[in-house]
């Protein structure tokens, strides 16, 4: 009983980091609008977290460069299981416009697995969130896999 | 068979209360901001989340200090449901406070360290103020023993308005709310992360937090004393007490610790000794 206590306050409390991965701020201000009273996520249970080690999901904007991916590395290894990862923004799925730039190393699954990719350019809040709940799926099934 | 009830109560209806009623603080909190607010029942469905996850803890020492707190917390809400001494729960209280911050202090985190001092400074301002609470209480009801205060005839509150005062000074310090928010940030983008709660994770999380609403289902315990003789008045006086508390959270900025020494100190032992010469010429 206690077990699917547990999982179903999985899908009803995911605290999220945000992280800004090189982003030209435009997904950035699109995932704090998520907080708003317009949209208020935290209808959902989430919180906004700065804490890698307390957060089950991790919000990725922007595109990754040879100088922050052990940033982003280090980030996503501190999060305790289960866990998930959403990429937001063209610029987190593929590179978006700067994918030729020399610095660049492309989207977030270059360096760490990715489970939903939200696209747009700026990303809409609405699609944020359906990325959110989107992801809690995601990782209730790899629990569910696991065991 | 009485106080078998009462231990159950003190053991297990009080943190489920607690939890219901940090889940009914972030809705009021989230109205007062004009957004929706999570259920009623989300501060138990993170507690039970965080049981789920990864034990990930630093040392040895950090998981000890997080179970000595949550029974240290435990004992003492318990001890204040079967009626005992006060000076005993406010001890056995003191020792999960302190276990708090040595855990806090068991990593070498910036944030967690200062933290952690932030939240041995808060202890020190509230802990004189609390034991002067007590003394009014003692002086007013003739022991500090809980049974003895129930049974007094008149409330309280009428004799000891300004102790009342500094306790829900204690409270607002205890509960980590605005003005005196410093040592952990309801909110964890500020300048200091979590504060003493960064370096706690998972399960580990989930115990302090089960530990918290035992301590304020104490505190506010110890504010209904304040009105014993009559049911509905207690509740009356708990909810305004806690509406309040809402609303000084919403409305102030966070200040320093140098203020708040300052501040509470100032006027909490100001007013409780004013009280105590009161009671005492009276
Ligand atoms: S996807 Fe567009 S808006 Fe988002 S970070 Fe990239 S360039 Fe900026």
């Amino acid at each position: 009983m206690f077990k699917s206590l547990i999982k179903n306050s999985r899908a009803k409390s995911p605290w999220i980091m945000h992280f800004d991965c090189g982003s030209c701020n435009g997904c950035d201000i699109e995932v704090l609008a998520c907080l708003t009273p317009l949209y208020d996520v935290e209808r959902f249970g989430v919180v906004n977290v700065g804490n890698p080690k307390h957060a089950d999901v991790l919000l990725v904007t922007g595109t990754v460069n040879h100088r922050n991916k052990k940033v982003l590395k280090n980030l996503y290894d501190q999060m305790p299981e289960p866990k998930a990862v959403i990429a937001i923004g063209a610029c987190g799925a593929t590179g978006g416009v700067f994918r030729d730039a020399y610095n660049v190393v492309g989207g977030v699954d270059k360096v760490i697995p990715v489970d939903v990719y939200v696209p747009g350019c700026p990303a809409k809040p609405e699609a944020i969130i359906d990325g959110v709940v989107e992801g809690l799926k995601k990782f209730q099934q790899k629990v569910e896999q696991a065991g | 068979m009485k106080y078998v009830i009462l231990a159950f109560i003190g053991l297990v209806v009080a943190p489920l209360a607690g939890g219901l009623l940090a889940g009914i603080d972030r809705r009021i909190t989230a109205r007062l901001q004009s957004r929706q607010g999570p259920p009623i029942r989300q501060a138990l469905y993170d507690v039970l989340k965080l049981f789920g996850k990864e034990g990930l803890a630093l040392n040895k020492w950090q998981i000890i200090c997080a179970w000595v707190y949550l029974i240290a917390a435990a004992l003492a809400c318990t001890l204040f449901f079967l009626q005992s001494d006060l000076l005993l729960i406010f001890f056995v209280q003191a020792v999960g406070a302190v276990f708090l911050v040595m855990g806090a202090m068991a990593g070498r985190s910036p944030y967690s360290q200062v933290g952690a001092q932030r939240e041995l400074i808060q202890v020190l301002t509230y802990e004189p103020l609390l034991v002067l609470v007590f003394v009014c209480m003692y002086l007013a009801a003739g022991s500090f023993n809980i049974s003895d205060i129930l049974a007094v005839e008149s409330p309280l509150l009428a004799q000891l308005p300004l102790a009342y005062i500094v306790l829900t000074y204690i409270l607002t310090i205890k509960l980590r709310k605005s003005p005196f928010d410093f040592s952990t940030s309801h909110h964890g983008h500020q300048e200091l992360v979590k504060g003493v709660l960064t370096e706690y994770s998972g399960p580990y999380l989930a115990l302090t937090e089960v530990a918290h609403w035992y301590e304020t289902v104490l505190l506010l315990g110890v504010c209904a004393l304040f009105w014993t003789t009559n049911w509905l008045w207690m509740a009356v006086l708990l909810m305004a007490t806690y509406f309040l508390e809402l609303v000084i959270d919403n409305t102030m900025a966070r200040m320093t610790w140098r203020w708040m020494l300052k501040y509470v100190w100032g006027i909490g032992l100001a007013m409780s000794v004013v009280n105590l010469i009161w009671l005492y010429a009276g």
